[in-house]
């Protein structure tokens, strides 16, 4: 087995003529969580899809460099792809309601997954499934099984969907805004919870999100997306207390607080097709000198990489 | 329907339910009919008994209560044949319209799930199939082909297809691109699971609304081919056959044709209705 559950490098998504990831790279390892931040449209979930090689038909998807578990994405058959999805790496949406078949109880629909995955009967699945919602803390496991995903509340559908995606026991587990659609009270169980899946297991977690305060205390390391490209990876400490990028500085200072008046609001997003080359923050960013009009390098500063001429 | 009947032994019955059920009923007595013809009617529907011909109905000055809707121009008993002619009337719609739905629902799952080539080339078959007189083609075909029992539901299993392929097409257009097809492809799901299990019961309900409608349609056209002379074999008893006939004498025998057009009205009217319910009971936005 290789070190790395996910290597990807190179990655861009286009949808027509519209690029909506470039350049993204990312690595991941077992144990490890990462966090993708970044405004909606910035390519966090494009990019997630094409990992898993789920883009959209028409969408054109090309990468230097695309390990998922050890196998070539590029060159993999679809009979190969969908043994990798979800038992290498599986995928958790932002809406479970949306994600959830309405018209299977939730049971068979975990049920289902181990017995593709795990070649489990299906009186062996349909229990292996009870213990699952169980450790997803669904309590009432043996009576709620059979209930159908619009019998659930928001938090107790969103642990449906972690036990469907856990089913196949991934080495690798994405969570596209997974908390996003909660509400805030039970946003913090459904966090904990994953975490703690993963500490258990030792799983590679993708954490996308743009909830900045929430993801502190769950990644190791933070890559900020604007536009489709990477603006700044680093270490979720140096990323909190020394952001090098004069986005993430930006993006810091708009969570809101109530212990100090809003510093500099960040001016509104401009038309992107404007900007064909250069930085693509340039528009926004307060920062902004000539040298701007071309597209900046990562510079390796401290632990951390930014894309920024400002830093150098 | 949102509206309700005043208080119905203390409960709103909403008015949909009111219709299906009678709409139930409707096809209940006719399916009585197809099944228990040999006991329910009076007569052979063939019995010919020239002494007795074109005998009014039983409430008519000179009516005869051993025929209560009269005799034709052979002398054979109106009732009886009607009685006989439902069990034509209902396999005829019943398997035209499976067929159609077997073959429709099909294509059109395909079409909407695939996209792509396999789209195209579905709804090209609907426009073609839409743009052509289907009376017209039906003729031709049984004209070419012969009648009888299996190139009629064949013929009209051809006309209801459409019905089914364009609904399950657009629905499974829209479904297609919902969250929970693209996670459960995330989990490994594969393709034909995709189909069986999470597209076909999400379309299940509105295959089973077109199904009663196109089961109306089949047995109205298929009426009418018979009314035409191209229907099933012309010694079985049938509607349209009888409709066609009781045209000659519809100055002087009247109950000819109006008693087999009252069935076919009302076969037609009860598949509707409980299309109609089917409807408003499987639409889940309903509830």
């Amino acid at each position: 087995m290789t070190a790395k559950l996910l290597d990807i490098a190179g990655l861009s998504v286009r949808f027509g003529a519209t690029a909506a990831v470039s350049e993204f790279f990312l690595s991941v390892a077992r144990g490890e969580a990462v966090g993708i931040v970044g405004e909606s449209g910035s390519g966090k979930s494009a990019a997630m899809l094409a990992v898993l090689g789920l883009h959209p038909p028409g969408t054109a998807v090309s990468a230097e460099r695309h390990l998922l578990g050890g196998t070539d994405v590029r060159r993999a058959l679809p009979r190969q792809l969908r043994a990798l999805r979800g038992s290498v790496a599986a995928m958790i949406f932002q809406d479970p309601l949306a994600a959830l078949n309405p018209l299977l109880p939730v049971g068979v629909q975990i049920a289902e997954v181990l017995v593709r995955h795990k070649g489990l009967s299906k009186r062996d699945a349909t229990l292996a499934a009870r213990a699952l919602l169980f450790r997803v803390g669904i309590h009432d496991a043996g009576a709620r099984e059979t209930k159908y995903p619009h019998e659930f509340s928001g938090g107790m559908r969103q642990r449906v969907m972690i036990a469907a995606a856990l089913a196949g026991d991934p080495a690798l587990l994405i969570a596209d805004e997974p908390t996003t659609a909660l509400d805030v009270t039970v946003q913090a169980d459904i966090a904990r919870l994953i975490v703690q899946l993963q500490r258990e297991r030792q799983m590679g977690l993708i954490w996308v999100t743009h909830d900045l305060a929430l993801m502190a205390g769950i990644v190791d390391r933070v890559v900020v997306m604007y536009a489709g490209r990477i603006m700044e990876v680093a270490p979720v400490a140096a990323l909190y207390f020394a952001p090098r990028h004069p986005y993430t500085v930006a993006l810091l200072a708009s969570l809101p607080r109530l212990d100090r008046k809003r510093a500099s609001p960040l001016p509104a997003p401009q038309a992107q097709a404007a900007q064909a080359a250069g930085c693509p923050f340039a528009p926004r960013c307060g920062r902004r000198m000539a040298k701007c009009e071309d597209l900046p390098p990562l510079f390796e500063i401290g632990d951390s990489l930014a894309a920024c001429w400002a830093l150098t | 329907m949102s509206f309700s009947l005043p208080r119905l032994l203390g409960h709103r019955v909403p008015v949909t339910s009111v219709l299906g059920a009678l709409g139930a009923l409707l096809l209940a007595i006719v399916l009585l009919f197809a099944v228990a013809a040999p006991v329910l009617a009076p007569y052979r529907p063939t019995e010919i008994d020239l002494r007795q011909r074109l005998l009014p109905p039983v409430w008519v000055f000179s009516g005869s209560p051993r025929h209560l809707l009269g005799t034709d121009n052979v002398g054979r008993d109106v009732l009886s044949r009607i009685i006989w002619g439902a069990r034509i009337s209902l396999s005829v719609g019943v398997a035209a319209s499976l067929l159609g739905a077997l073959a429709g629902s099909t294509l059109g799952l395909c079409a909407g799930f695939f996209g792509g080539l396999t789209d195209r080339a579905v709804s090209w078959l609907i426009d073609v199939q839409l743009a052509f007189p289907f009376t017209l083609f039906a003729i031709f075909l049984l004209a070419v082909f012969g009648g009888g029992f299996v190139p009629v539901v064949a013929v009209l299993a051809l006309a209801t297809w459409v019905n089914f392929a364009r609904v399950v097409r657009s629905q499974a257009l829209s479904l297609r691109a919902q969250d929970f097809l693209l996670a459960a492809r995330a989990v490994g799901v594969g393709t034909p699971r995709l189909l069986r299990r999470y597209m076909l019961p999400a379309v299940l309900p509105s295959i089973v609304v077109v199904a009663s409608f196109s089961a109306a349609q089949a047995i109205l056209t298929q009426a009418a081919l018979s009314f035409l002379g191209v229907g099933v074999d012309p010694t079985v008893p049938s509607w349209g056959a009888m409709l066609d006939l009781g045209r000659n004498y519809l100055q002087t025998a009247w109950w000819m044709a109006i008693f087999p057009g009252i069935a076919i009205a009302i076969t037609v009217l009860g598949a509707n209705l409980v299309g109609d319910w089917l409807g408003a009971k499987l639409d889940p936005r309903g509830k």
